[in-house]
């Protein structure tokens, strides 16, 4: 095993893209992840990788959208205002079956709103804000470890499903440091007969093949889409089996369990900790993959046991949802969040949860 | 289980982040967990400058501190501000060249560092922060002067090692 | 005896869906048999647009996608930095190009991008039904423009090929029309000239061909071959704009 080193969360997630055998990187400046493409800029071109400043974010996306069909292994980056100008071509890329590994290193908003740690991109990520049917797989870290083990693997989920992949980080993992453990470096294909083989999809030109590569998203006929439209809802279902990952932490049985993600799961941790001490049973579903939301810990929640679920999050109510989704009544559902950039303290969450549990009994 | 949450606070220019960043680097160096948040952004242009540090002999769950075991302040806006921050009994380091307030809490350990004096006294100008990050190691010992040391030595390389010496003088240079 | 006329091989043996007197199925055929007289079909990559053309793949026998609307030179510039030794071109319309697309193109430009982008200048939305586009002229009629195209109202019809020459990173420009059998080969030699410039890798190619709209333009095909000549090529004067050929060492 490799040594710790001590790394800036935005660094970080360029070395897991780069040893996970991405070769391209396209990236605007925005915060809180700018020293993404500042990175890529000086260190693509040292791993025999390229790297381009696009002039904003829809070219961003649609650069990154050429080399995924021409073959290549693409990591793009943005913050949230950034993520809602791509939105077109994930849309397009998930139609087109082309895959595209995407950080959001997530902002406040609406609008500009700020720079500071949200979770408010919650739907944008997990119901897409582009036209149409599609699903994209969303994995969202809590740690700088897991960040650089999700990243390093997304390009190999993105390439079998032919399907973008987004994680979602926060402006605050994108600047903290924290010491990791690097991932042996991938060898990416690069040559067009690899890239022929094991991406026998991807345009290289026709002169080493027996066909011609055709990549589209447009279909005339109602019949023709509608087929490919339930292609993709075939491998999504698939997706939607493979890719769901969670962790649970905490009392059996609890009598309150939180829901929270990425940088929240992080401080519910502490209150979860701090309760179980206090004598209280507290435990929490931490999903890692958003889409697919993981519904069986919630299935295997007691309404005899458990007394409340709370979605602990930095939006106002867009976890609940799925939260809520997931319960199906079967257990009061509650809310603890901050927006506008603020995270709650331990102590805030505590004391409201505290408050939640002396309203139900 | 030993945990040490530390903040670091000043104008930018003070080398605030400098200072974080060699405690969580020699933390790491002696096996130990640690998160360093810095403040970013707007702020970051010639305002404020701050950031959290901590070490810790277990996981670190969250990377965020609302009291602090160990307050280290700059300059007086951050003394104003942060004071209150500073658990009983915890220390307070207040950069006395700059600052020329008493901490108004007499429930906390204030330790005052002529930082910018002595600095100047070894010929090290640019040396104020590691003056003061030099008391806060020996003060607190949550990390060692030895190990500030090899942290420097395994950061200042290339261009940076001209300030290596001048960096570990200054560390070195105060006297409790 | 020499034949007249023969097909390319560059184009797959099936009817186009465009309409009678549309320009898009000659420049179709300058485009792909000038790639072919290069040898490049092989190792060729296009990027079609939305508009009539973004079908243009079931025609054009190489290795093709789609684009979002506008966007093509953006795809164009990824995949020509995963194959920078293939030959990579954009194949965009008016509406394409000039309004949505403006960012996308002058940045390819700008960036110097060793692809070439094949601007089909028709003076209209042709997909949509006719509404008027950046390149309308004055006094044309569309269906978003009823009694004509009014600068003080619609602004005044932008000259692409003009705009992206003053870009440093442009290294072949020139706008030639499809209108006269002269046209067409001279057209030819433009098409011949900017895929030159991408294959010595001096910077970003483009051909603008004034073309026709006859079912947009509620005219005949020989009609709409006229009204192009008096009234779209004095707007938009032939000619090469920017040719850095000769100029490197």
């Amino acid at each position: 095993m490799s040594e710790k080193v001590l790394m800036k969360g935005n660094e970080a997630f360029c070395e897991a893209a780069i040893r996970g055998g991405c070769r391209f990187y396209v990236g605007y400046p925005i915060t809180p992840q700018s020293e993404i493409p500042e990175y890529m800029s000086h260190e693509m071109p040292k791993r025999g990788g390229t790297f381009v400043q696009s002039e904003s974010e829809l070219g961003s996306i649609n650069i990154s959208y050429g080399i995924a069909c021409a073959g290549g292994n693409v990591f793009v980056s943005s913050a949230s205002p950034g993520i809602a100008l791509m939105q077109e071509g994930m849309s397009f890329a998930c139609s087109a079956e082309v895959p595209i590994v995407i950080l959001n290193v997530s902002r406040s908003g609406p609008g500009i709103g700020g720079i500071q740690p949200a979770q408010a991109d919650y739907f944008q990520v997990t119901r897409g804000g582009g036209n149409g049917d599609y699903k994209i797989p969303v994995f969202a870290p809590s740690t700088m470890q897991e960040a650089i083990d999700i990243i390093y693997n997304s390009f190999e989920i993105a390439d079998q499903l032919r399907n973008p992949v987004i994680i979602l980080a926060d402006g605050m993992m994108g600047q903290m440091m924290e010491p990791v453990v690097l991932p042996e470096e991938k060898q990416p294909y690069k040559t067009e007969a690899e890239i022929t083989k094991y991406k026998p999809w991807a345009l290289t030109g026709t002169k080493n093949k027996d066909h011609r590569n055709r990549i589209v998203s447009y279909w005339a006929k109602p019949e023709e889409l509608e087929h490919h439209i339930i292609h993709l809802f075939e491998k999504y279902a698939k997706a939607e089996k493979e890719l769901v990952r969670y962790e649970t932490i905490g009392a059996e049985d609890p009598e309150i369990v939180f829901v929270a993600f990425g940088t929240m799961a992080r401080i519910v941790a502490e209150v979860i900790e701090i309760l179980n001490n206090e004598g209280i049973k507290a435990g929490m579903i931490r999903p890692i993959s958003l889409w697919p939301f993981p519904k069986a810990p919630f299935e295997a929640l007691s309404p005899e046991k458990t007394k409340v679920v709370i979605s602990t999050e930095l939006s106002m109510g867009q976890l609940l949802a799925d939260v809520e989704n997931s319960v199906q009544g079967r257990i009061p559902t509650r809310l603890i969040n901050r927006v506008g950039g603020i995270v709650p303290t331990t102590n805030e969450i505590l004391e409201r949860a505290k408050k939640i549990l002396g309203e139900l009994k | 289980m030993s945990q040490t949450k530390m903040f670091f606070s000043g104008s930018g220019g003070q080398g605030v982040l400098l200072m974080g960043k060699m405690i969580a680097y020699a933390a790491m160096a002696d096996g130990k967990e640690v998160t360093f948040l810095p403040s970013y952004g707007a702020e970051m242009r010639g305002g404020t400058a701050n950031c959290t540090v901590i070490v810790s002999d277990k996981p670190i769950s969250s990377p965020l501190i609302h009291t602090a075991d160990v307050l280290v302040v700059m300059n007086l806006p951050s003394l104003t501000k942060f004071e209150s921050m500073v658990d009983p009994d915890k220390y307070l380091f207040i950069n006395s060249s700059m600052i020329d307030k008493k901490a108004t809490r007499d429930d906390i350990k204030a330790v005052y560092v002529d930082a910018y004096g002595i600095a100047e006294k070894i010929g090290e100008n640019r040396g104020a922060n590691m003056v003061m990050l030099g008391a806060v190691a020996q003060t607190t010992n949550v990390v060692t002067i030895d190990g500030i040391i090899r942290a420097m030595e395994h950061e200042l390389t290339g261009k940076k090692a001209k300030f290596l010496a001048g960096n570990i003088k200054a560390l070195t240079s105060w006297q409790p | 005896m020499k034949p007249l006329y023969e097909p390319t091989e560059g184009l797959l043996p099936v009817d186009t869906s465009y309409c009678a007197g549309c320009g898009h199925g000659v420049a179709h055929k300058i485009i792909m048999s000038c790639i072919e007289e290069k040898g490049r079909l092989g190792d060729t990559i296009g990027v079609s647009p939305i508009g009539c053309s973004v079908v243009a793949h079931q025609f054009m026998n190489v290795e093709m996608c789609e684009s979002a609307h506008g966007r093509a030179p953006a795809v164009a510039t990824g995949i020509k930095r995963v194959h920078p030794n293939h030959l990579v071109f954009s194949y965009q319309g008016d509406g394409d190009l000039a309004s949505i697309g403006v960012t996308e193109v002058v940045h390819a430009a700008v960036r110097g991008e060793k692809i070439t982008t094949f601007f089909i200048n028709n003076a209209i939305y042709g997909m949509t039904g006719g509404q008027m586009s950046p390149t309308t002229l004055i006094g044309q009629r569309s269906t978003t423009s009823i009694d004509g195209r009014k600068p003080e109202i619609n602004g005044i019809p932008i000259r692409m090929s003009e705009l992206l020459a003053t870009i440093d990173g442009a290294a072949y420009i020139e706008r030639v029309a499809l209108n006269t059998p002269a046209n067409i080969r001279k057209a030819k030699k433009a098409v011949m000239n900017a895929l030159e410039v991408q294959e010595k890798g001096l910077g970003f190619s483009l051909v603008e061909f004034i073309s026709t709209c006859p079912t947009n333009w509620g005219l005949t095909p020989v009609d709409s071959l006229k009204w192009a000549a008096e009234n779209m090529i004095p707007y938009y004067p032939l000619g090469v704009f920017k040719d850095t050929r000769g100029d490197e060492k």
